[in-house]
C-alpha cells in the first residue's frame, strides 16, 4: 500500500500502478448499503453524481448514530454516571479511530470541528492572526476551495499580509515554475492548498509544495475534505502541519469534521473559540486554556455527528482505501471516454490517472444550469455552478462548470445514463 | 421531448428568447446602468438604460451577459416588459408580472435566475434616479451596486 506521498511523483506514481494489484472494489454491494438509492427520481433509477459536493450515507453509519442516542447518550467528559461515560467513551474512540485513519501521533492532535471549512478558519484565526506580520506572503492556488481561500484572504488582509495565488496550466495541474520568484518575492509564513482538487480532481503535488514551504520556514496547511473519502492518508508521511476533513463527504453525517495539527503547534496557539469546555481554570482576572485537543473545543462537542464519523472510517476502511481510489480511478477513466461521445462537449481536468472521480465539463451553449435541470428529470443528479471555486473558474473562463463526481457506490450504469441525458439536454437546445 | 417537466420548463418561448434574445447589447453612454449576478450559479447580467427627452421614460433598454436559460430568457422578456415604461413605473414592476410571462412554475433556485434581469435593471434605475431598490435588496444601500 503506496501513500499519497509517494503517488504525488509522477514516475514513481506509474510504476506502482504497473505493479500493484488492487483488490477489486464491488460497488454493486456496497451500493445496498446506501438505503437512497431504494427510490427512483421523476420515475427513473438515481443517478447520484454529485458525490463531491456530499457523500450518501451508508445505514452501518446511520445505525451507529442511532444506537449513541438510543443508548449511550449524554453530555460527555462532566458526569460521573454511567450514561455520561458511555457518551464520553462513544466521542473519544471516534477520535482514536480518526487518529488512526490519518496516521497521527496521538489523539491530542485531532481536534472535532463542523467541517473542513471551521478547520481552516481555526487555523487561520488561531495562526495566522497572532503569527502573520504586514508584508509577509500568504500562498494558497487557483485550484482552492472558497474555504482554503477566503479565510486566507481575510486574515491576511487583516494582518496586511498579502495572498499570492499558485497558477495552473493548460492541463489543469499546477504549475509550480514561479516557486523560486515567489521565495524571493518576500517572507512566505503559510503554503495552503487542497490534496484534491474538489473541482477538476486534480490531485496536487503535496509533498514537493511541502518541502518548499517548509525551506521557507512556512507551516503547510492541507485543506484534505475532497482527498479523505477516496484516498489513504498519511499525515506523518505527507509531512504537513495542519490538514482538514470533513465527515459529510466521506460516509458521514453533516454538521462534523476534525483538524489535525501539530501538537508542538497547536499548544503554542491561542484558542480559537472561547467558552465551556476548553478551559482549565477561569477566575475573574484571568482563564487559563484546557490541554489539548479541549482547548480548541469549545462548547459541547458533535458527539453523535462523531460516533457517525467514526463508523464512516470503519465502513471505509473495510471497503478499503486503495480499492476505493482504484475503483475511481476506473470511472474516471469510463467517463471521460464516454462523455467524449456527446458533440460539443469540454472536458477540464488532468488525465485520468492524474485526477480522483471528479469530471467536470461544458456542453457548448448551453448553460450549466440548464443541463443539470433537465438531467434531473432523467433522474441524474449532477452539480452544475462554481463548485465554491470562483477563482478557478476565472482561470477557465466560464462562470459555472457541470461536475460529475463518483464514489465507491458509483456504478458504470450511472455514467451511461449521464451521457444518454446529456443526448436528451442537446435535443432540447438543438 | 415526452417529458412533460421538460416541455414545461423548455417551452418553447423560453427557448426562443433564450436563443433569440431581444434587446441585446450594449448601449453607449447609457443614462442608467448595473451588473447583477447571481452567486448561486454564476449568471451574469448587464443592464443599460437610454431615457427619452423626458428624462423618466425608458427610451431604450438592452441587456449583456451569459447565464442559463432561464435567466437569459427572462432577461430578454423583461427588456420587452420595460419599453415605454417610466422608471417609477419599472421600480415597482410586480415579479409576478415577469412570472407570468415566463409561464412555468419555478423551484427557489431557478426563481433567482429569473429574477437576476428584473433586480438588475431595479438597481440601474435606483442609481440614476433614486426610484426603489427591489424587495431584498432595500436598506443595503452602501453595498457596492456596480
Amino acid at each position: 500500500m503506496s501513500t499519497l506521498a509517494s503517488r504525488c511523483e509522477p514516475r514513481r506514481y506509474d510504476e506502482s500502478v504497473a505493479v500493484k494489484s488492487p483488490a477489486k472494489l464491488d460497488a454493486r454491494t456496497l451500493r445496498r448499503d446506501f438505503p437512497i438509492f431504494e427510490q427512483e427520481i421523476h420515475g427513473k433509477p438515481l443517478a447520484f453524481l454529485d458525490s463531491a459536493a456530499s457523500s450518501q450515507k451508508p445505514r452501518q453509519m446511520l445505525d451507529a448514530m442511532n444506537r449513541f442516542y438510543e443508548t449511550s447518550y449524554a453530555n460527555v467528559h462532566r458526569g460521573v454516571y454511567e450514561l455520561a461515560e458511555r457518551a464520553t467513551e462513544g466521542l473519544e474512540h471516534a477520535r482514536e479511530r480518526t487518529r488512526a485513519f490519518l496516521n497521527a501521533s496521538t489523539t491530542r492532535e485531532v481536534i472535532f470541528v463542523r467541517n473542513a471549512t471551521e478547520a481552516l478558519n481555526l487555523v487561520a484565526y488561531a495562526w495566522g492572526l497572532w503569527n502573520l506580520e504586514p508584508g509577509d506572503l500568504v500562498v494558497v492556488t487557483e485550484l482552492e476551495h472558497h474555504s482554503n481561500f477566503v479565510p486566507w484572504q481575510f486574515i491576511a488582509g487583516k494582518r496586511g499580509a498579502e495572498l499570492r495565488m499558485l497558477p495552473l496550466d493548460d492541463q489543469g495541474e499546477l504549475d509550480l515554475s514561479g516557486l523560486d520568484a515567489l521565495a524571493r518575492e518576500g517572507n512566505v509564513k503559510v503554503v495552503a492548498t487542497n490534496l484534491v482538487s474538489n473541482s477538476l480532481g486534480t490531485i496536487n503535488p503535496v509533498d514537493r509544495l511541502v518541502s518548499w514551504a517548509h525551506e521557507q520556514g512556512a507551516i503547510f496547511v492541507c485543506d484534505a475534505a475532497q482527498a479523505a473519502p477516496h484516498m489513504k492518508l498519511d499525515v506523518q508521511a505527507l509531512g504537513v502541519d495542519f490538514l482538514a476533513i470533513s465527515g459529510h463527504k466521506m460516509c458521514g453525517p453533516s454538521g462534523v469534521g476534525a483538524l489535525w495539527g501539530r501538537a508542538e503547534l497547536l499548544q503554542r496557539m491561542e484558542p480559537f473559540l472561547t467558552g465551556g469546555h476548553m478551559i482549565n481554570s477561569v477566575r475573574a482576572d484571568k482563564t487559563t486554556w484546557g490541554e489539548l485537543p479541549h482547548k480548541f473545543e469549545a462548547g459541547t462537542a458533535p458527539m453523535a455527528e462523531a460516533v457517525g464519523l467514526g463508523a464512516a472510517i470503519d465502513y471505509l476502511e473495510e471497503a478499503g482505501l486503495d480499492a476505493i481510489e482504484a475503483h475511481e480511478h476506473e470511472l474516471a477513466a469510463y467517463a471521460l471516454g464516454r462523455l467524449a461521445e456527446v458533440p460539443g462537449i469540454t472536458l477540464y481536468g488532468p488525465p485520468a490517472d492524474k485526477r480522483a472521480g471528479i469530471v467536470s465539463f461544458n456542453l457548448e451553449g448551453i448553460h450549466p444550469h440548464d443541463v443539470a435541470q433537465i438531467l434531473d428529470l432523467q433522474g441524474v443528479a449532477i452539480r452544475a455552478g462554481h463548485h465554491c471555486c470562483q477563482p478557478l473558474m476565472q482561470k477557465l473562463g466560464v462562470a459555472a462548470t457541470n461536475r460529475a463526481s463518483f464514489y465507491l457506490y458509483t456504478i458504470p450504469e450511472e455514467i451511461d445514463q449521464l451521457v444518454d441525458g446529456l443526448f436528451a439536454v442537446r435535443k432540447v437546445f438543438a | 421531448m415526452s417529458d412533460p417537466g421538460l416541455e414545461s420548463l423548455y417551452r418553447e418561448v423560453i427557448l426562443d428568447h433564450y436563443k433569440n434574445p431581444r434587446g441585446h447589447g450594449v448601449i453607449e453612454d447609457a443614462d442608467a446602468e448595473a451588473e447583477g449576478q447571481n452567486p448561486l450559479c454564476g449568471d451574469e447580467v448587464s443592464i443599460y438604460v437610454a431615457f427619452g427627452d423626458d428624462g423618466e421614460t425608458i427610451d431604450d433598454v438592452k441587456f449583456s451577459g451569459r447565464g442559463c436559460a432561464i435567466s437569459q430568457a427572462a432577461t430578454s422578456m423583461l427588456m420587452e416588459m420595460a419599453k415605454g415604461r417610466t422608471a417609477e413605473e419599472v421600480a415597482t414592476l410586480d415579479k409576478d408580472e415577469l412570472l407570468d410571462e415566463i409561464g412555468v412554475p419555478l423551484t427557489p433556485v431557478r426563481l433567482k435566475c429569473a429574477m437576476l434581469g428584473l433586480t438588475t435593471l431595479k438597481v440601474a434605475l435606483h442609481k440614476a434616479k433614486g426610484t426603489p431598490l427591489p424587495e431584498g435588496l432595500a436598506g443595503f444601500d452602501d453595498l457596492e451596486l456596480t
